[in-house]
């Protein structure tokens, strides 16, 4: 079983060479630290940053440097700065190459819900509709089940959407899922996880095609 | 040259009444008109419907507005950083439409450039959609959202000159470029105002015609919501 770290290990592994990313808050913010130094990647945030780099040195914080979490960050060289219509042209005009975020339901359809539970505190989409609506690629990092043990992967999200029939790989503490016609597509599994343990941990139908590999971390 | 210059926030936002809607740029605390915020806390305007990304911290950016009860909507994006907002909101006395980010960016700049409304593919299939008319483009369902219609937009940047002319600074730029000339008057307040000519045509962000009154704020705190640093 992977922990939120190992997640963001699998995920670095498909952010490839020339690829814009745009990564969302929680294990995906994660993915930055592990993706391999030999290969050249822009980091986009929505709130008009093209090119971030790390968290500043201390005292180096910059108020009007932030990313759309909010936080302080730097830039590296080639970066820009532009406007929130402008990054999301960018988004919907599908310039961006992968969008990795996290998710509370995913359906076998496609189907992701993330910004809403009902009776709650409604925060808000923030940019996370116009992404899931507009990537071409998307991969959800979340966990396989809920506090209550109850499984994420669904036949039918229950939660208000974010977007529909968007989701197309998935990757958990269990496994690596794709979204093909039918349901979730077993790919991998995380280290020392069984098939079984995968199946009774997704809702969802699974579909399990051969031998399943473990993951290469 | 078209002077655009006023003396302060006070003669900036003349004109502001109660129930109008107004845009503030912004993206939490990055970037925010500080100086009109305070001004508009002072005037005690109510009834106000703010399109704003966010609606600052309990303490400060709309916040402030919010404390005083000044607000009767907000239109945002993502609303998640304020107590206070989150008590008015369930308690029935802020009426709250969230809309996704890059549609309301969208919106702003379909005000700013005349275009009265547009298809996205953002929300199709979800409550954002209800109402909305939904067509199929390229294949791809989208729906229909219409531009903003708001009495002031209220934008700060880092530097400006007395024709209008606006330049930001990093992430500051977020929604202030979009809002500016998207409503019936556009104020802008910034950090450094300078004669007209000082600033170079070649880098201006936004030209002066989209800017009604400009003034240099009076200070600035630039609050940093979520420091976050590396060790050296």
């Amino acid at each position: 079983m992977l922990d939120k770290e190992g997640i963001a290990k699998r995920i670095a592994k498909e952010v490839k060479d020339g690829y814009y990313v745009n990564l969302g808050i929680g294990i995906p913010t994660l993915v930055a630290n592990f993706v391999r130094d030999d290969i050249s990647v822009e980091f986009q945030s929505e709130n008009g940053v093209l090119g971030m780099g790390p968290f500043p040195f201390e005292g180096e914080e910059d108020a009007d440097i932030i990313n759309a979490g909010k936080q302080t960050i730097t830039t590296l060289p080639g970066a820009s700065f532009f406007d929130s219509a402008t990054s999301f042209g960018m988004i919907r005009g599908q310039h961006v190459d992968l969008t990795i975020l996290g998710a509370m339901e995913v359906a076998e359809n496609g189907d992701i819900a993330n910004w809403k539970i009902p009776g709650k505190m409604v925060k808000g989409m923030g940019g996370a509709m116009d992404l899931v609506a507009s990537a071409e690629n998307i991969i959800v990092a979340m966990m396989h089940v809920n506090k209550a043990g109850q499984s994420k992967l669904l036949k039918r999200c229950t939660l208000p959407l974010t977007g529909v029939g968007c989701v197309k790989k998935v990757v958990t503490e269990l496994a690596v899922l794709e979204i093909v016609d039918g349901g979730f597509k077993l790919l991998e599994r995380a280290p020392g996880v069984t098939v079984e343990e995968i199946q009774k941990a997704t809702e969802g139908n699974l579909i399990v095609e051969g031998e399943i590999p473990e993951m290469a971390i | 040259m078209i002077n655009k210059k006023v003396q302060n926030a006070e003669e900036a936002l003349q004109g502001v009444k109660d129930s109008m809607t107004i845009m503030l740029g912004g993206f939490g605390l990055c970037g925010i008109p500080e100086n009109s915020i305070a001004e508009l806390v002072k005037k005690g305007t109510t009834n106000l419907t703010c399109i704003s990304n966010n609606a600052g911290v309990d303490d400060f950016g709309l916040g402030l507005l919010l404390q005083k009860k000044q607000i009767k909507k907000m239109i945002s994006s993502y609303v998640g950083e304020n107590a206070e907002f989150e008590r008015q909101m369930l308690s029935g006395e802020l009426e709250v439409e969230l809309t996704p980010q890059g549609t309301l960016a969208e919106k702003c700049r379909a005000a700013q450039a005349g275009i009265p409304a547009f298809y996205t593919p953002a929300g199709f299939g979800t409550e954002v959609a209800e109402g909305k008319e939904s067509r199929e483009w390229n294949g791809k369902m989208h729906i229909l959202e219409e531009a903003y219609k708001a009495d002031f937009a209220i934008v700060k940047a880092w530097k400006g000159d007395e024709a209008g002319n606006l330049i930001f600074k990093g992430t500051a730029r977020n929604f202030n470029s979009c809002m500016a000339g998207a409503a019936t008057i556009t104020v802008a307040e910034v950090e450094e105002l300078v004669p007209a000519g000082e600033l170079d045509p070649n880098e201006i962000h936004i030209p002066g015609i989209f800017v009604k009154r400009i003034f240099q704020g009076e200070q600035y705190e630039k609050r940093i919501e979520q420091r976050t640093v590396r060790k050296k």
